[in-house]
């Protein structure tokens, strides 16, 4: 991997104790790390908090972000910690503005791997047009965390066009998935110690940001809700929305868009790709009458290229999700329970 | 995917249901042995498709569901001490033992991992050579192979600090044990596929003969399972108690001999505890004694005791075939995927999980 700025010259190789002490160690690798790589006027006021003025309707939301590799195909923890929160504020219709960046570092974490998430985060936020405005960082004792845990939350305004809420979901308005789905929980999957395969399989994280405020502006209210399928995959999410509702959500699994190597992969280890982890999708419930447009609006997107109509929203079976099976078959889909497990056999 | 998409064709499922209809003539009782059978029946909705004349009875082919909880304790006790580290497929870590399961005991702070291969645990033994590493091995005739390498491996590498936990069952000898329970009425099988991959399916022939039952080897996929079915529904309505391989695009008469031989030589048969069901003569696999120092009960000197199973779960009638899922008070409520009473509900391919995660509308 090729790294975007030469790491700057440090005393250690590694995170210690010390840097997380609130002393000159800490000092030097705030300068060096944050307030360097992801400068902005805010931030630079170096402050406990940020102060800024702000008009319209807000959004704001929170996540912590923790995961095991912390680098993997198709990105690493950093990519996850802004663009989960980015997408996060999509959801609810708004274009992030400002972020906040809390590390948990453990001690021994190398420094080069730090760098490298830096400089993940740095690209994001340039690319996405988002500040890193206020954090913090805490550095704990080996054997008391896991390399490093990240908190991000995030504040973005929301477009006067958007109207998003499960009390507006109807009989007959769509089901649509903006890509295929199960890239982010497979790759994860591929790189676990002792269940570990050979793949191409890239996580899917990304900002979907961009492509969601486009889709606002063009059908504004016809899009009712939208929810970014991440843990517990599209089945938990859309259990959840059948849950919120006085209506049935019926999908079809012949509509279903997996990759050959996902689908390989889930059958291999006895997971269903509903329920695998995205980072990179979002599921919307939109009118019938734009719901073709929107796909092949999506289509035109190279991040959503694979969008699909999944099912509708019925009448039939209130508060449940259904799934025709592509046999024709018809049955419950329920909510994750726990973590999904390879099966022996 | 190349031979999946196309056994799931949806016209040709319906072909095949019609053929089924047209056939049978009689209530026909047919037990699909594997587990992952009864995982495909019930995830493909094709229950609901089938003739009600016809009822499926699901087997006791869930290796993680028959595990006695006696076993999964001992498992747990090696997790806790300090110097072990336990490994195991995915699924057994959330079957609950008597006190706990090994994914409670992992969370307690014992050294539990989840494997897809037990040739990791060989790399994590050499890893840790101050660790004693278990792998506990769980599985039909299916998994016991490539456990029984990793035994061979390890002693071709010197690698002394690495053992098998054996709770291997054979699919045989549980068929002729619900064969011989009274309560249990069984017309006919469908032979797991995946197992007769490896044995072949010789040892079959025994059972139709002695048993009048006709036995048909089928796959998984909704097309290999009707095909089955169809087989099997044609020998009992021409009352032909035979053995037919209805998966010949995987199974051959003969089986894989190499996957055979590496099970002579490593392990040998041995009685074993039927999680539900009881004692079955011979229907374990235990380590040999030409490898008796990689067998963990022969070196911890670990006896399996009779352990209680939990009096609520009705297990034993599941995987007899004389109730359903839903006959249990239980099911759905007291015992779930995450608070299971009993195995059944734990894997996925364990009948009552399989009904409750794929629940009739």
């Amino acid at each position: 991997m090729t790294l975007e700025c030469p790491m700057p010259q440090t005393e250690f190789d590694i995170i210690t104790l010390g840097h997380g002490s609130g002393g000159q160690l800490s000092a030097k690798l705030l300068q060096q790390f944050v307030f360097n790589e992801l400068t902005n006027p805010l931030l630079a006021t170096q402050h406990d908090g940020a102060v800024f003025e702000a008009h319209g309707t807000l959004a704001f939301s929170t996540d912590s972000y923790v995961v095991n590799p912390i680098f993997f195909p198709g990105g690493n923890i950093g990519d996850l910690a802004i663009n989960g929160t980015l997408n996060d504020l999509a959801m609810c219709g708004a274009t992030p503005k400002y972020l906040s960046l809390s590390f948990i570092l453990e001690d021994g974490l190398p420094i080069q791997d730090f760098w490298r998430i830096i400089q993940t985060i740095k690209r994001i936020c340039i690319e996405q047009k988002v500040w890193i405005i206020t954090g913090d960082t805490k550095v704990v004792e080996k054997g008391k965390g896991d390399k490093i845990f990240i908190n991000t939350s995030g504040i973005g305004f929301v477009n006067a066009k958007a109207s998003l809420s499960a009390a507006r979901v109807e009989i007959d308005d769509c089901v649509m998935v903006s890509h295929a789905i199960g890239f982010h929980g497979i790759s994860i999957l591929s790189q676990r110690e002792g269940l570990q395969f050979e793949t191409e399989i890239k996580s899917d994280t990304r900002c979907v940001s961009s492509i969601v405020q486009a889709c606002l502006e063009r059908y504004g209210q016809d899009i009712k809700w939208l929810r970014d399928p991440t843990r517990g995959g599209v089945a938990t999410s859309l259990n959840e929305l059948a849950e919120a509702i006085d209506f049935g959500i019926s999908i079809e699994e012949n509509a279903l868009k997996v990759d050959g190597l996902v689908k390989g992969a889930c059958s291999l280890f006895g997971l269903d790709p509903l329920f695998v982890a995205n980072e990179g999708v979002f599921i919307a419930v939109v009118s019938p009458a734009i719901a073709e447009d929107m796909v092949l609006f999506l289509q035109n997107n190279k991040e959503s290229e694979l969008a699909f109509i999944l099912g509708k929203i019925c009448a039939d079976h209130p508060k449940k999700l259904t799934l025709k099976s592509k046999i024709g078959g018809r049955r419950v889909v329920t909510k994750l329970l726990g973590d999904q497990l390879p099966r022996i056999c | 995917m190349k031979y999946l998409q196309e056994f799931a064709d949806e016209t040709l499922v319906k072909e095949g249901i019609e053929k089924i209809r047209s056939l049978i003539k009689h209530p026909w009782k047919i037990m699909e042995v594997c587990g992952g059978q009864t995982h495909s029946f019930v995830k493909y909705g094709l229950l609901d498709l089938l003739p009600k004349t016809l009822q499926l009875i699901h087997g006791p082919g869930c290796p993680v569901c028959v595990t006695p909880s006696s076993i999964i304790d001992l498992a747990v006790e090696l997790a806790q001490q300090p110097q072990f580290i336990l490994c195991s497929f995915g699924d057994m870590l959330r079957v609950p033992g008597t006190t706990m399961s090994l994914l409670e005991a992992k969370s307690r702070g014992a050294d539990v991992r989840i494997l897809y291969s037990p040739l990791e645990a060989i790399k994590i033994a050499k890893e840790n050579p101050l660790k004693e590493v278990v792998f506990f091995a769980v599985g039909f005739e299916t998994t016991a192979p490539a456990n029984g390498l990793s035994v061979k491996q390890a002693h071709r590498e010197g690698v002394k600090n690495y053992s098998l936990l054996s709770a291997h069952v054979l699919v045989p000898p549980a068929m002729e044990a619900i064969l011989n329970d009274s309560e249990a009425k069984v017309d006919g099988f469908l032979a797991a596929g995946h197992v007769c991959t490896i044995m072949g399916y010789d040892d079959y022939e025994p059972i139709a003969y002695n048993y009048h039952v006709p036995i048909v080897v089928s796959g998984f996929e909704p097309l290999d399972l009707i095909h089955g079915l169809y087989r099997t529904i044609y020998l009992l309505e021409n009352k032909s108690n035979i053995v037919e391989n209805a998966y010949a695009r995987v199974v051959t008469k003969a089986g894989n001999r190499t996957a055979q031989a590496l099970l002579l030589e490593v392990f040998e048969p041995c009685d074993r505890y039927w999680r539900g069901i009881g004692l079955i003569p011979n229907s374990g696999l235990k380590i040999n004694k030409t490898y008796q120092e990689y067998d963990a009960f022969h070196k911890f000197s670990l006896q399996i005791e009779s352990a209680k199973e939990n009096t609520e779960c009705i297990a034993g009638d599941i995987l007899k075939g004389i109730k359903k899922p839903f006959d249990c008070k239980h099911f759905g409520k007291k015992c779930t995927p995450l608070f299971p009473l009993g195995a059944p509900m734990v894997s996925n391919e364990g009948a009552c999980a399989a009904y409750y995660n794929y629940a009739k509308i």
